[in-house]
């Protein structure tokens, strides 16, 4: 299979790289060395690392950091852009049609089961409508290059994205290494990401809210694998990094405990699942969440960022619907593309995967960091028997796409510079209006030939340029 | 400031001053066995250094008999021991990394770093490894925190509940050290004003980075009245246990000025309490009073106003 190279055509160097060829180019070995092992020196001190859940080992792990940029032209950036803003458009719209009405299901272009019965979808906050209808904030969309023109979405992420702290690091270690490659190429700037991200969040204040809004984050904890990520917002947006046990409710509002007593909260970015947010309404053994909290979300007197609930528009098996919600909501034809899913608990389409296993990219619909999925052409024939007994034993649970040629971007590795697979995470932010830094993270799968880029498997980070006109 | 972000800096100050100390301590048990010694050994000294920071019982527990690669095992290395020096640095990079956006760039820095090269330090065969360098490493680095803390952070609430915590914490350390003292000397009450004598009190003067200091201050012999005015009641001593409290009665007046009237302020109360109990003793009170008994009331009231701090602003006010 031949992939696109988003650096190389055939012989011939692409424009956007056009200047960043002659810098490698001309970059002895020692250098690159040199540099490298710096990088990795700043992001140890900084204390940038990623524990990955049950696999032991370091806890302080660093992400690996690839030095060679990617890069987009700004006509490229401009259609992705408009694109992820009108989905992201119409995700809030679905989710505040299936909270409400349901028109959508009524005019039967989603099954109600995958809505109503899916394990996302949060009763207790039924005719509940957060402040300016708006119930995913941040909205991470997983892109994936195939040729020149040719970007399809791979997932959607509405709960709780991660991984924006590195697209800022990354590009602040870029530009302490390599001032002059900065000076010489002229990249748009990320650095206003975290002052986005709090007019956002304050633009969503609840109703009971007459002041400048209180935000706060609300992290799970130190253990957590994003915990960095989490302390690093909370510090660029000048905001408090809470956990629920600095939270309470007391009659219409939540407070935190200071060394000042309480202290009223309005919006909560909260960076824990659905679940673990009230035992008094989810689950009653979780120790991460505020007893009561959502009896204030639904009276207006907190925020909360997402919106309990809004899982549902993320879901796998939710994804395959998101061109009809763009066509249904906004009248629009979808700027991005969807890639072709089969759905399991469709005959036609369960006949076809069974028979195609090996060519196919199958999921679970709520797995996610790359677990619990299986690569027809990168696996054993064991490996896809023992997976075809999984698929068997609940079809409903799978989705199935084709094995996409991934683009890849030019990359370091041992031997000197190698082409790799890349994928690219923008971040959307919704509030009173829609807006997107240039670029986002680019996951570059390490592994010769591998398409997996989750950082838990073995996938590194880039530094991701959109050049200015 | 949030309670929690507030109590995490406090403790990190509290774990930075204890592994100073266990450091400390493991450099003055290594000094006394060079002595001349008493005929029982040097066991006995060890266990009045284990008795003197209350680890004696686990240590027992685990070890057995003491001996000096047990001993330096337990108080510098032994994650089972909560007082040791791994322990204590540990902890306090973990409440540093739970409050990062508390701290500047450079107090993370220089605390991470300590972590990472002790770490290093763990994973070297221990043959290669001497008492000294273990000592020198940990009172090089906290000071290097410690420096860092003071050059760079903010003067606001958050570096007087760090400096608190390190001001309660030495004012504990160096009356825990003096009490090792009493317990050395405990057996064999006629070494007392022999030379012998002196030069364990010049050990614990080492082992506080005050033996130039002493010379300095107050010039001549060692005596044991001396260098327990050094060490408990003389204000220029950086590590006297009135010059401590003094600190900590500063950062609590910091924090009541700060948070004014509607906070309370029950700890401040407390320490200057305490502060006025000992500016009204001379030492020669106190030698009358034993000063095994006066230690043990003073180690009791920075107890009662560690309490109170939590009481006053840890809790939050729910």
């Amino acid at each position: 299979m031949s992939h696109y190279n988003e650096m190389f055509e055939g012989d011939a160097v692409r424009d956007p790289y056009a200047r960043l060829s002659q810098w490698v180019a001309t970059m002895p070995d020692d250098f690159r060395q040199m540099k490298q092992a710096e990088a990795e020196e700043l992001f140890r001190r900084i204390g940038i690392t990623f524990a990955v859940y049950g696999e032991g080992g370091d806890p302080d792990r660093l992400i690996p950091f690839d030095m060679m940029p990617r890069v987009f032209e700004q006509a490229e950036w401009r259609k992705l852009e408009r694109g992820i803003k009108q989905r992201a458009r119409a995700l809030n719209a679905f989710l505040r049609d299936v909270y409400g009405r349901g028109e959508i299901i009524r005019a039967g272009r989603i099954p109600a089961r995958l809505v109503y019965q899916n394990e996302a979808y949060e009763k207790a906050v039924v005719g509940v409508v957060p402040p300016r209808g708006v119930y995913s904030h941040i909205i991470g969309v997983d892109l994936v290059r195939t040729g020149k023109d040719e970007f399809y979405v791979l997932e959607d992420n509405c709960r709780t994205p991660s991984g924006v702290s590195y697209m800022l690091e990354n590009r602040e270690i870029m530009m302490r290494m390599f001032p002059q490659l900065f000076r010489h190429n002229r990249i748009e700037p990320v650095d206003q990401y975290p002052a986005l991200l709090r007019r956002t969040l304050e633009s969503v204040a609840p109703p009971k809210c007459t002041d400048r809004p209180t935000c706060v984050i609300l992290t799970p904890g130190h253990f957590n694998s994003a915990y960095y990520e989490h302390s690093f917002l909370a510090n660029l947006m000048g905001v408090e990094l809470v956990e629920g046990q600095d939270l309470f409710v007391d009659g219409e509002f939540v407070y935190m405990r200071t060394t000042t007593g309480p202290r009223r909260v309005d919006v909560i970015y909260r960076r824990i699942d659905d679940p673990f947010l009230d035992p008094l309404c989810f689950r009653p053994d979780s120790m991460l969440g505020i007893p009561g909290l959502m009896d204030v979300y639904r009276s207006g007197g907190v925020s909360i960022c997402s919106a309990p609930g809004a899982g549902v528009a993320d879901d796998k098996a939710i994804y395959t619907f998101v061109p009809e919600m763009v066509r249904f909501y906004l009248g629009e034809e979808p700027i991005l593309n969807n890639v072709q899913t089969w759905t399991l608990w469709k005959d036609d389409d369960y006949r076809y995967v069974m028979e195609n296993l090996p060519d196919l990219v199958v999921k679970e619909v709520h797995g996610s960091g790359g677990y619990g999925m299986l690569v027809g052409p990168k696996s054993t024939k064991e490996e896809i028997e023992h997976f075809r007994r999984k698929i068997e034993a609940n079809p409903s649970n799978y989705i199935a796409q084709p094995t996409l040629s991934l683009s890849t971007c030019p990359t370091f590795v041992e031997e000197g510079i190698a082409p790799r697979h890349v994928d690219l995470r923008p971040y959307c932010l919704c509030g009173d209006r829609i807006e997107l830094v240039p670029g986002g993270l680019t996951r570059v799968a390490l592994r010769e030939g591998s398409l997996v880029v989750n950082s838990s498997q073995g996938g590194g980070v880039k530094d991701t340029w959109v050049l200015s006109e | 400031m949030l309670s929690r972000t507030a109590s995490n800096l406090f403790w990190m100050g509290r774990h930075l001053e204890r592994a100073e100390t266990a450091a400390r301590l493991l450099d003055v048990g290594q000094r006394i066995t060079l002595l001349p010694n008493t005929d029982a050994g040097y066991q006995n000294e060890w266990n009045s250094l284990l008795q003197a920071s209350g680890t004696s019982a686990v240590f027992a527990q685990k070890y057995g008999e003491a001996t000096q690669e047990k001993i330096e095992e337990f108080i510098f290395f032994d994650r089972d021991n909560p007082s040791s020096v791994v322990s204590c640095i540990e902890k306090a990079r973990e409440s540093g990394r739970i409050v990062r956006t508390a701290l500047t760039s450079q107090v993370w820095d220089a605390l991470n770093v300590t972590y990472q090269e002790l770490r290093r330090i763990e994973r070297t065969p221990r043959e290669k490894l001497d008492t000294a360098k273990l000592t020198d490493f940990t009172t090089g680095h906290t000071s290097t925190v410690r420096g860092a803390i003071n050059a760079t952070q903010l003067r606001n609430d958050g570096w007087h509940f760090m400096n608190l915590g390190y001001s309660l914490e030495r004012a504990d350390a160096t009356a825990r050290l003096l009490d090792v003292k009493y317990f050395v000397l405990l057996p064999r009450i006629e070494f007392v004003g022999s030379g012998l004598d002196s030069y364990q009190w010049q050990v614990i003067l080492r082992a506080l980075s005050a033996h130039r200091a002493y010379h300095w201050a107050y010039g001549g012999d060692i005596t044991a009245g001396r260098v327990a005015d050094f060490l408990i009641l003389n204000g220029e001593s950086p590590r006297s246990l009135i010059t401590s409290l003094y600190e900590a009665v500063w950062h609590l007046e910091g924090l009541a000025r700060r948070y004014g009237p509607d906070v309370p302020a029950t700890a401040r109360d407390k320490a200057r309490e305490v502060q006025e109990a000992l500016q009204e003793r001379d030492i020669e009170m106190i030698f009358d009073e034993g000063l095994h008994e006066f230690l043990s009331w003073f180690i009791g009231e920075l107890a009662a106003v560690s309490a109170l701090v939590h009481q006053d602003f840890l809790l939050g006010g729910a």
